[in-house]
């Protein structure tokens, strides 16, 4: 289409204002995170704290296995399900949805207010570690995760895969594990790596039920360690972004080689 | 019913015959979301109404109460401004990334970059504004010596309503972007040529087709964003740690409170409120997206 230089000049100075609005705040974090303010000289001694630091260590090891144990428990609820509905119940289709769609309207805030007797409950049985948050952050990412899953679910024919499988005698194990699985993992890993990123970042939960997650322990400490917190809080982000990153390029990878196959 | 069909001879497997059996299944997954989704909902719902053990109204009556009113009123201020806010601008940067060519790297870049940051809250938004734009911050400093006066460091604007719309902007405009994408896509090529045949200028189609189209699919988006700001917690929480200026700084401050007995019901009432406000914003939503479906599809 052809367009007028004026509306390209106006395109080109808008898009830089843009990105000049979103890069400019996480700019602001490295500058901030590596610079000595009494010298102005660069280091990186406070991105060392985030190891070096005890209980800081502890909150990062902390977030990461529960984003971990988060994604698996996700995985063993979700999947299954799904790959059964679509196989066996499809009435309940409507239902499943629902409810994995239902935490986008009610707020995590209002569920944390809700949830007290329910994970002195959980404690009860796990005692009392911060990785009992693995229970109700697998409600907190069903959305997300539903819709990956459901994605990669839509673009295969369950149905006459299974009944393929079936009538070779495969055993209904079989037909998940090595029939099914295999071809939806694109939408599994994109599930799985939403999940790792909202844990996380995750506050609410972990703030108002007092456990020591990563992000709770950053902004605890952002008052006497500012420079280790922001280096904190910028790693996790850009830990994400790559998550994200290396994602994009599996399932394109995936995409391509089914494009040359078919 | 069905005396003349002959009789069912094959056990399972079938998938026509209705049989309790599959259905036990789905247990596990529906007992989890019955245990962590819809107990924690039912119980704020019934807190807001019982008190000891006898229902009651006089936690309802609450939220009428002053303070309550005030952090509600924010709250729709914070959300209506950062919908409106955040929609127009993402309306505008959806048609610019669009305006180039659509395989193009500037596109997928821009819609997976907005992918991650409309879910970028919390700790690490809440930081990044603090040193960009708090006191000592990379903007308030690079403006200060450039215009040799401090322009807005001092003030703490930051840590109250104004900072809040202006971070709130900061995933709200990304979020615009990845639900509005979808509905300027369906504008079709085919209408914007019957136009230009017609006779129509650039300002005409769009005057006449594109906005009227797209109307709809940007009102539905900007109610989509403002219950996402109306739920918003953690930013406001890093951000704003004195003080409670919004509802959900207000449940935060009735639930961690020790010095009043009570709060527990009043943290149920504020909670009721805002699951209500979205439930509601929520559902219009959907009514409404479904009827933009029709000329989008």
């Amino acid at each position: 289409m052809k367009r007028s230089l004026s509306f390209q000049a106006f395109r080109a100075v808008m898009l830089v204002l843009f990105a000049a609005f979103f890069a400019l705040p996480l700019v602001a974090m490295l500058d901030f995170s590596t610079k000595v303010p009494a010298t102005g000289e660069r280091t990186w001694a406070d991105w060392g704290l985030l190891v070096r630091d005890e209980a800081l260590r502890q909150s990062i090891v902390t977030s990461l296995i529960l984003a971990v144990l988060t994604a698996v428990v996700m995985v063993i609820l979700l999947v299954p399900t799904m790959i059964w509905v679509r196989l066996r119940v499809p009435g309940a289709s409507r239902l499943i949805e629902f409810l994995c769609l239902l935490p986008l309207a009610i707020p995590a805030l209002v569920i944390v207010v809700g949830i007290k007797n329910v994970m002195a409950w959980v404690s009860y049985f796990v005692g009392d570690t911060p990785l009992a948050l693995t229970l109700p952050y697998v409600i907190l990412v069903l959305p997300f995760a539903y819709r990956s899953i459901d994605a990669a679910l839509a673009a295969i024919d369950v149905r006459t895969l299974s009944e393929a499988a079936r009538s070779l005698g495969a055993s209904w194990l079989t037909v998940f594990a090595r029939i099914v699985l295999p071809n939806i993992m694109t939408g599994v890993l994109s599930a799985a790596t939403i999940t790792v990123a909202l844990v996380l970042g995750e506050f609410t939960f972990a703030s108002l039920l007092n456990y020591l997650t990563m992000p709770v322990q950053l902004a605890a400490i952002y008052k006497v360690e500012a420079r280790a917190a922001v280096a904190g809080a910028l790693a996790s982000i850009l830990l994400v972004a790559l998550l994200l990153l290396v994602l994009s390029y599996i399932s394109r990878d995936r995409r391509t080689k089914k494009g040359s196959a078919a | 019913m069905a005396v003349d069909q002959p009789a069912v001879t094959t056990k399972a497997g079938t998938g026509r015959r209705f049989s309790v059996g599959p259905s036990l299944a789905l247990l596990p997954f529906l007992a989890y979301v019955a245990v962590f989704l819809l107990v924690p909902t039912v119980t704020v719902v019934l807190g807001g109404f019982f008190e000891d053990g006898r229902f009651s109204l006089s936690n309802l009556r609450t939220l009428g109460s002053a303070t309550v009113l005030h952090a509600t009123w924010n709250s729709i201020v914070l959300s209506a401004s950062t919908a409106l806010i955040g929609a127009t601008l993402g309306a505008l940067l959806t048609y610019l990334i669009l305006a180039g060519n659509p395989h193009g790297l500037l596109r997928r870049a821009t819609v997976s970059v907005c992918g991650v940051l409309a879910q970028f809250g919390g700790v690490t938004l809440a930081f990044a504004w603090m040193v960009t734009v708090g006191p000592n911050g990379l903007l308030t400093v690079l403006l200060s010596d450039a215009l040799g006066k401090d322009t807005f460091g001092g003030s703490g604007w930051l840590y109250d309503m104004p900072g809040l719309i202006l971070v709130y902007t900061y995933f709200q405009i990304p979020l615009m972007v990845i639900v509005f994408v979808p509905a300027v896509e369906g504008l079709r090529p085919q209408w914007r040529e019957a136009a230009t045949n017609l006779g129509a200028s650039t300002w005409r189609y769009w005057r006449e087709v594109g906005v009227p189209v797209l109307t709809p699919p940007f009102l539905a988006s900007a109610l989509l964003l403002f219950a996402n700001a109306f739920a918003a917690y953690a930013t406001a929480a890093v951000l704003v740690s004195q003080g409670q200026p919004i509802l959900p700084l207000m449940i935060r401050a009735a639930l961690t409170s020790e010095v009043v007995l009570g709060q527990q019901n009043l943290a149920f009432a504020l909670a009721l409120e805002m699951v209500v406000v979205v439930t509601v914003v929520m559902l219009v939503y959907n009514w409404y997206l479904k009827r933009t479906a029709r000329w989008l599809q």
